[in-house]
């Protein structure tokens, strides 16, 4: 989870829910999020809430980690229970860090049992985990699919070594086609994460990592552009001046090149940064976060939303420890959506889809046309589901998104 | 000789023989206020432990930046050779927009005593102020300030002085107000050389305004010097430049604080309470006589104040616009050279276009706004009055860029003045650099010692009003100053530039410059808006015009993309935030046409130096 924690109002220690956020409960999906929060090497440019073993130090050990979510897990069921959400069993999982394929498989198979006894686990439920492309061998991807892993998502970033040693990224580029085999060959479903606009990355570079990502035939593609986010070793040597800052349009010509070279290869966006094979290969679990699902957040700095309550634990793997066990919540702050930010985010989080943003259920009431006007003047807009009070974006309205979602609201 | 008089004499009723009127000459920083301080001690006025440093500066600004803006006069006992003598000293403003108010002040006085920092010298202030002491025949007590200081050099400066004012270097006396060494002769030397007022107590009473100051509790303050006759408290006195009439309420001396006494005699001088509201009804150089027995001439030098630097004042929030009209009104009740008009702006929003009698007092009124009022302010780039003809022979004064006509134009007249400027002489190609680049003409130089110089300009006051002070400062290392004096106007060969957003013109930024430079003005104007406006949704061209004709011509190009890629759990509160503020900030962005422009585009393009945000996505 990204940046420093936002402001909020306090958690309750015994983690107890608002009536409000049961509301409407039975019809939302539930999924489980699970942060392991260690790295072999930190990367420069990552701001996530992940430790390496020297970072760590004494009282926070990643052995007994998978220990601890568990607990969080029965503890999480305990809230919900008392606060009367519908008791629901999960029907995504998402194992993301860090490096959760630094943790032996058989912890990772120990979280996943552990939602299994606390919540119930949907029939065909996904199940991904995240992977770093130097971490894991024919036979930990086996062991990841024995202990119910339906999904792996590699972090591959870039094809170009260059690119990858500005993001202090150590696996071999060579190597993507051999794990993404190994994973297939195992039943795994196969996503690539892909960064763009890394400081001395050309367009040619970048168009080399996408060709040699979809040579792989994923699943399942990400492209995000890098931000350079404040307090990573990155932004020091950006204000330095030993690297340039993205430029943002270099991004905005890598994107329509992505989304270019990825629709030819036969997948199809669903997200502004997210493309499939076929709509059942979308990520599941993270369509849920944008359309306002319920989501559990296990482990140090994760997040957590139930029915308009957000909240996000304590980020040091040892405080988080100490809480677990002693039987507390985690949570470190939370805040309870008022109508106002409730709508903001049905805007913001659901136009990035291309299922789009029905106008109505965000409360944009009054004829389309009118509403939608301006960005449909600028092309921002598919003007077909337009007509029909839905907002779905373009090429060039995904990379402006924000400025769609500024120009809706009220 | 004795440090304190024992019996002073009483005021209403001291023989002008025993009377004796100074000012104190100085530059800023040269220490006149320290001085008048250690006056006031030894006379025993302000005990010591009343005194709080630099007692005569009463506004917090004054006394922040160590320069006296409004006098006042403060009588103080003396005896010298068992006579009791009551002295004036009246403190004058020590800048170069207070001319003439200086000039009032002097003309008050008998003698002057010039007060030179023994470690740096005389300065052009000094010496145009020194000139209109002689101008008024005033006698000149020189005096070297500070010599306690180990990089004090008296006998070159002394020499410095004898060669300005005619005496011998061994006349110059050499005191210093920090420690009180020299002071109580100094005071001596003023009741020996000074001479004392003449004038003829029974005619008709006229007493000449040299002072108005507004207070809170008793309104407006008016110093007087009696030149004839006599005024009475409860008379009905009269104004003979506005024509009015008002009750004498209280009639007194400062010492320094206001001591009601039973009148003022010729000679004296005091301070006159009306119960009047705006000093615009008392005004400097207005001469006050008696309503039932009035003088049929009035003094000689009255002048009304006359507004010589312009600019828009605009609060940056904009339901600031009454708040800033209650503070103008406020203060012009103590300022009777402020004036001002509403103004709008399209950029700005509504505001008010304000006349100053220089920078000086824009800055000073500018700051009393924000910290005694409180409001945020931007300022448009100041600028001078234009007259304008017309080729149909059409008069039109332009005091404002907006105001510059279109169409047919025979000439136009900007404001001249004659600078004097005072540096080291290794700083003369330096200095005149500065003043062709300002299309200055140089009318004379003159060495005041082997090493330092006195250059005399004539110079539009436009290029005075840009960032005149701040560049001789910066070329010469801090050492020259600056005076200069209005000197009427000149044809010039002028051009009004507008600044174009997407094709519309942003009337903060247009300005009058003279032909040679509006093509340079044009470049750095879109260059340094092209840096601070942010990318909008389509393309903004930035142009500066004269007239239809484009000058130059700078692009922001639209932006292209806007999104934060990545948009997971725990990032959607921030995400929300952010957007959250992004809908604030749009609320505090000016629109100029459909473009957006962050307030603070304004006031960095306004300002003079450059700060150049890097541009924001």
């Amino acid at each position: 989870m990204a940046g420093p924690p936002p402001d909020g109002e306090p958690a309750p220690l015994d983690g107890s829910l608002p009536a409000s956020a049961a509301r409407g409960s039975a019809e939302r999906a539930f999924g489980v999020y699970l942060h392991v929060p260690f790295c072999a090497v930190r990367c420069g440019y990552c701001d996530f809430n992940t430790y390496t073993a020297k970072e760590l130090g004494g009282g926070a050990s990643q052995a007994a980690y998978a220990g601890t979510a568990v607990q969080e897990l029965s503890f999480a069921a305990g809230v919900l229970d008392r606060a009367g959400v519908a008791s629901r069993r999960v029907s995504t999982v998402f194992i993301g860090g860090g490096t959760p394929t630094l943790l032996p498989a058989g912890d990772l198979a120990l979280l996943i049992a552990g939602v299994r006894d606390s919540f119930g686990l949907v029939d065909g439920a996904e199940v991904t985990v995240e992977a770093n492309p130097d971490s894991v061998t024919p036979d930990s991807l086996a062991a990841l699919a024995t202990a119910g892993v339906t999904r792996v998502s590699f972090g591959m970033q870039s094809q170009v070594r260059h690119v990858l040693a500005v993001l202090d990224r150590t696996h071999d580029p060579k190597r993507i086609p051999d794990v993404v085999r190994w994973a297939r060959d195992v039943g795994l479903s196969v996503s690539l994460d892909l960064i763009y606009g890394t400081p001395g990355e050309s367009l040619d570079d970048w168009r080399a990592s996408l060709e040699a990502a979809l040579a792989c035939e994923p699943d399942h593609l990400s492209a995000y552009a890098l931000v350079v986010e404040d307090g990573t070793r990155l932004a020091a040597r950006v204000r330095r001046g030993e690297v340039k800052a993205p430029d943002d349009d270099d991004e905005a010509d890598k994107y329509e090149l992505a989304d270019e070279l990825i629709s030819a290869a036969g997948l199809t966006w669903y997200e502004v940064s997210n493309w499939a094979r076929t709509p059942a290969d979308a990520c599941q679990h993270n369509l849920a976060y944008w359309r306002g699902d319920d989501w559990w957040g296990v482990g140090p700095g994760a997040h957590s939303h139930v029915g308009g309550v957000r909240w996000w634990n304590v980020r040091h793997p040892s405080t988080y420890a100490a809480r677990v066990e002693a039987g507390q919540s985690p949570a470190q702050g939370r805040e309870v959506l008022d109508a106002d930010a409730r709508q903001l985010e049905e805007v913001l989080l659901r136009s990035r889809l291309r299922e789009g943003l029905p106008l109505k259920d965000a409360g944009l009431h009054g004829e389309p046309g009118i509403v939608l006007g301006e960005v449909l003047a600028r092309g921002l807009v598919e003007p077909e589901p337009a007509e029909r009070g839905t907002v779905v974006l373009t090429r060039q309205g995904r990379l402006l998104a924000d400025a769609v979602v500024r120009a809706l609201l009220p | 000789m004795s440090p304190m008089a024992h019996t002073a004499p009483e005021p209403s009723a001291t023989a002008p023989e025993l009377i004796r009127n100074f000012s104190i000459i100085a530059h800023i920083d040269h220490g006149k206020s320290t001085l008048a301080d250690r006056m006031l001690q030894l006379t025993g006025v302000v005990e010591a432990r009343q005194m709080r440093a630099q007692y005569l500066d009463r506004m917090d600004i004054e006394r922040e930046r160590g320069i006296t803006i409004k006098s006042q006069a403060v009588r103080m006992p003396w005896e010298e050779d068992g006579v009791a003598y009551a002295l004036n000293m009246i403190d004058t403003p020590g800048h170069v927009d207070f001319t003439y108010e200086v000039s009032r002040s002097l003309a008050a006085c008998e003698g002057a005593v010039l007060l030179v920092d023994a470690a740096q010298g005389i300065e052009a202030q000094t010496l145009a102020n020194l000139y209109l002491a002689m101008e008024n025949d005033l006698t000149i007590i020189p005096v070297l300030n500070k010599i306690d200081l180990p990089a004090a050099q008296p006998e070159k400066y002394a020499e410095e002085l004898a060669k300005l004012i005619g005496c011998e270097p061994e006349d110059c006396l050499k005191v210093s107000g920090k420690t009180g060494v020299g002071v109580d002769a100094l005071l001596a030397q003023i009741v020996k050389q000074v001479p004392a007022p003449v004038g003829d107590p029974d005619a008709p009473a006229r007493a000449m305004i040299f002072d108005s100051v507004y207070d809170t509790y008793r309104g407006v303050v008016t110093y007087v010097r009696v030149i004839d006759g006599m005024l009475h408290p409860r008379e009905r006195i009269a104004l003979m430049s506005t024509k009015t009439t008002h009750e004498l309420l209280e009639i007194g001396v400062s010492s320094p604080e206001p001591m009601p006494t039973k009148g003022l005699g010729v000679g004296e001088v005091g301070y006159l309470i009306t119960g009047v509201k705006d000093v615009r009804q008392s005004k400097v150089g207005d001469t006050v006589t008696n309503n039932a027995k009035p003088a049929k001439e009035a003094l000689e030098g009255y002048r009304e104040p006359l507004p010589m630097v312009f600019s828009g004042l605009f609060p940056i929030d904009g339901s600031d616009y009454g708040p800033l009209r209650e503070a103008l009104d406020k203060l012009k009740l103590s300022d009777a050279a402020l004036v001002y008009e509403p103004e709008s702006s399209v950029a700005l929003g509504f505001g008010f276009r304000c006349g100053f009698l220089g920078l000086l007092h824009l800055e000073i009124v500018r700051e009393r706004l924000e910290r005694e009022f409180g409001l945020d302010l931007i300022s448009t780039a100041p600028n001078v009055i234009y007259e304008v003809t017309m080729e149909d022979g059409t008069e039109i004064t332009v005091t404002n860029p907006s105001e510059f006509p279109g169409g047919k134009i025979s000439e136009v007249r900007e404001p001249i003045v004659r600078a004097t400027m005072l540096a080291p002489s290794e700083y003369i190609g330096s200095i005149m650099e500065l003043c062709q680049e300002r299309r200055g003409s140089l009318r004379g130089m003159d060495y005041l010692s082997e090493d330092r110089v006195e250059m005399r300009y004539t110079l539009p006051l436009a290029e005075i009003v840009f960032d005149f002070f701040d560049q001789l400062k910066s070329r010469t290392k801090g050492y020259a100053s600056l005076d200069y004096d209005t000197d009427g106007e000149q044809v010039a060969k002028l051009v009004k530039v507008d600044i174009l957003l997407q094709g519309e013109a942003v009337d903060a930024f247009s300005t009058i410059v003279h032909a040679d430079k509006a093509y340079s003005y044009g470049v750095m104007m879109t260059g340094k808006l092209r840096k601070l406006i942010p990318r909008q949704q389509f393309e903004v061209p930035i142009q500066a015009a004269i007239g239809a004709r484009i000058i130059a011509r700078e692009n922001i190009s639209a932006i292209r993309k806007d999104v934060l890629a990545k948009c997971y759990g725990g990032d959607i509160s921030r995400k929300r935030k952010l957007l959250e503020k992004q809908k604030e900030g749009k609320k505090r962005m000016k629109m100029v046409g459909r473009v957006e422009v962050p307030q603070e585009a304004f006031i960095a393009a306004l300002s003079s130096d450059t700060p150049t945000g890097e541009r924001k996505k």
